[in-house]
């Protein structure tokens, strides 16, 4: 048995036979010719071939990748018509009086390295592109069809490297994983894997001798197993069907309903930090968004972020959710999360201190950006806007003033926006007990349960030595969660939980018995949630 | 001549796709659309000199429009980009 490791590009199980994938032929001979003519006109008819079966390449990754994955075959094609690059190649051809191969494998090298040499890993990687179409010119010049080698039954693809036109052309049916040598996890194989939602390692010293034995992916460990023994083949036979079961179960929810058995409808949305989430939100069938972080888009950055980039991601995130409900929380920093540029002092209780409104209510400039950007966006779609560590109603009111401030800046300017719900986070006990008259104030509450059981049990989160007794089953804590979804319905909030708890499987009952309206989890629990909220009845019982 | 500039907002840069769609965009104008980061500059109409630029989140990105119909061409690259990229 051979055991190599690898770097995972998606968690899963594969078992199956190794199948070693080898391009075709690449050495490329020179040969002098004597038409140049009839050479070029070789050449373009080349290219114009190679035109053809990328635009059928283009049509089929549509259909199974979606129009993102596609479009890089649009880009082959513009690649293969590119002025530049045909221009070198027919002047190979005529000053060197060669033939149309050699001209095209030697201007795909001296492309391919003008990206090799620049400085960012996802422009480097693109030399596999410029690589890849000038090998497809190169095989319509020989007459060598681009075949993938794949037999009828279903392999694992083990090969130095993957151009993205040779995976997508190959069936998908038959492909249980992929494992190479070369490639990032930027790279077009990686997307297309995850797309594929197929096993993947990259980085794995291979070798040619494995082609026909049986192996296993361990996409959890980043583990190939070539030829495992009984054991291992046994362990992982076990995690697969398991992760079938599991799969099979979940994705039969999807589209249902988040609904008790007796009809009690919950919201069940999710959590994200940053734009390049809402893809798994999708795949995992949220409602909407119940918590979307924006510290990533001060955290990314050197400086604070202009109106216009936070503009973009939120618009983006809007767009791609469909008129779905995404709940922005304003910017939470300060605590655990520090920010170079704010030039924070240092605290020696950070978690009490100058963090999330407090500064935001302090530095009104870079409030009113934020807040701008947001109603700006919610044009595109269904935007919310949620407000962190609240303790007192007058700040609510200022936030409002400030609020009502930045529109009619918005009017001044002539530029529209939508009509948004406010609400806050009900993370403080103090929010809690006044939770009555602040309800009358806002349109939702939203319960962040983390910081709640810190300041209710007086328990740093930070400090491990604390951990077992940081319990966030405290009946103080479910009482406040009780007191916090009773005062808000009193007075016509809606109330949800966004912090850890929400995907708390064991309290899913207790909180719809509580009232609960809405469940934010990441975005890898909405279907577990989802299971356990259909498999249960909201009034089966009398809440303590 | 007319030029306008634009920041790059999305996070991997003008990455193949964008890139695609700009000269995609540019090959439709009568007029020559140049491409400038900083002191290099590139034909916009060829995906290999906008991808050589290597531009990046957030770089500021210059586009030069010449020809006969560069005012109109300009404003519909410039609003093409706005929206798309």
């Amino acid at each position: 048995m051979n055991k190599v490791y690898g770097k995972s590009i998606l968690k899963g199980i594969a078992i199956g036979n190794i199948l070693f994938y080898q391009k075709g032929e690449q050495s490329v001979k020179r040969v002098k010719i004597e038409d140049i003519q009839a050479e070029i006109q070789r050449y373009e008819e080349a290219k114009e071939k190679a035109v053809e079966q990328l635009n059928a390449l283009y049509q089929k990754a549509l259909k199974e990748v979606g129009e993102m994955n596609a479009a890089v075959f649009e880009v082959h094609t513009m690649m293969v018509n590119d002025g530049d690059y045909i221009d070198s190649i027919t002047n190979i051809i005529e000053t060197q009086q060669v033939n149309a191969e050699y001209a095209v494998a030697t201007t795909g090298d001296n492309f391919a390295k003008m990206f090799s040499e620049m400085d960012d890993d996802y422009f480097k990687a693109r030399a596999a592109d410029v690589k890849d179409i000038s090998e497809r010119i190169v095989n319509i010049l020989c007459g060598r069809e681009y075949g993938d080698g794949i037999g009828e039954e279903p392999v694992i693809v083990v090969a130095d490297d993957l151009a993205p036109s040779e995976t997508v052309q190959m069936d998908k049916d038959k492909l249980l994983a992929f494992v190479t040598r070369h490639g990032s996890s930027n790279s077009h194989t990686a997307i297309l894997a995850r797309t594929m939602n197929i096993p993947a390692l990259i980085g794995v010293d291979i070798r040619e001798e494995w082609d026909g034995k049986l192996a296993a992916v361990d996409g959890y460990d980043g583990v190939l197993y070539v030829d495992p023994d009984e054991d291992i083949l046994k362990k992982m036979k076990l995690r697969k069907e398991e992760d079938e079961r599991t799969r099979s179960l979940l994705q039969d929810l999807k589209g249902k309903e988040d609904v008790t058995l007796d009809g009690r409808k919950i919201k069940l949305y999710a959590n994200i930090g940053g734009v390049k989430d809402v893809a798994s939100v999708l795949a995992n069938d949220a409602a909407g968004i119940g918590l979307f972080r924006s510290e990533f888009l001060y955290l990314e950055t050197d400086d604070y972020p202009s109106e216009e980039s936070q503009f973009q991601a939120y618009k983006t995130v809007a767009e791609n959710m469909a008129g779905r409900k995404v709940i922005v929380r304003t910017l939470d920093i300060g605590a655990d999360k520090q920010i170079g540029y704010f030039d924070l002092e240092r605290e020696d209780n950070p978690a009490m201190g100058y963090r999330a409104i407090r500064i935001c209510l302090d530095r009104v400039e870079i409030f009113k950006t934020q807040l701008r950007a947001l109603l700006r966006a919610s044009v595109f779609g269904n935007i919310a806007i949620m407000y962190p560590m609240i303790i007192s109603v007058d700040e609510v009111r200022r936030i409002k003033e400030i609020m009502d401030l930045v529109k009619k800046e918005l009017e001044v300017d002539g530029i529209s926006y939508g009509d948004v719900e406010q609400g806050i986070m009900i993370e403080t006990p103090a929010a809690v007990m006044i939770s009555d008259q602040l309800a009358q104030e806002v349109d939702f509450f939203s319960i962040g349960t983390n910081d709640l059981t810190q300041y209710t049990l007086a328990i740093d989160r930070q400090n491990m030595k604390l951990d077992n007794i940081y319990d966030s089953h405290h009946p103080a804590v479910l009482r406040m969660i009780q007191m916090t979804i009773e005062n808000g319905h009193k007075h016509g909030c809606w109330v949800g939980i966004c912090g850890e708890l929400g995907a708390d499987m064991t309290l899913t009952q207790k909180f719809i018995e509580m009232g609960i309206d809405e469940l934010s989890v990441s975005p890898s629990y909405v279907l577990p949630v989802r299971k356990r909220i259909r498999e249960i009845r909201a009034n089966s019982m009398t809440v303590e | 001549m007319v030029k306008f500039t634009f920041v790059v907002n999305d996070e991997m840069g003008l990455h193949a796709r964008p890139a695609g769609a700009l000269v995609k965009e540019a090959a439709k104008c009568t007029s020559k659309v140049t491409i400038r980061k900083g002191d290099k500059t590139g034909d916009a109409k060829r995906i290999f000199n906008v991808m050589g630029l290597s531009i990046k989140a957030q770089e500021e990105v210059e586009i030069i429009v010449e020809g006969e119909k560069e005012a109109e061409e300009a404003t519909a690259l410039q609003t093409f980009i706005k929206e798309n990229i």
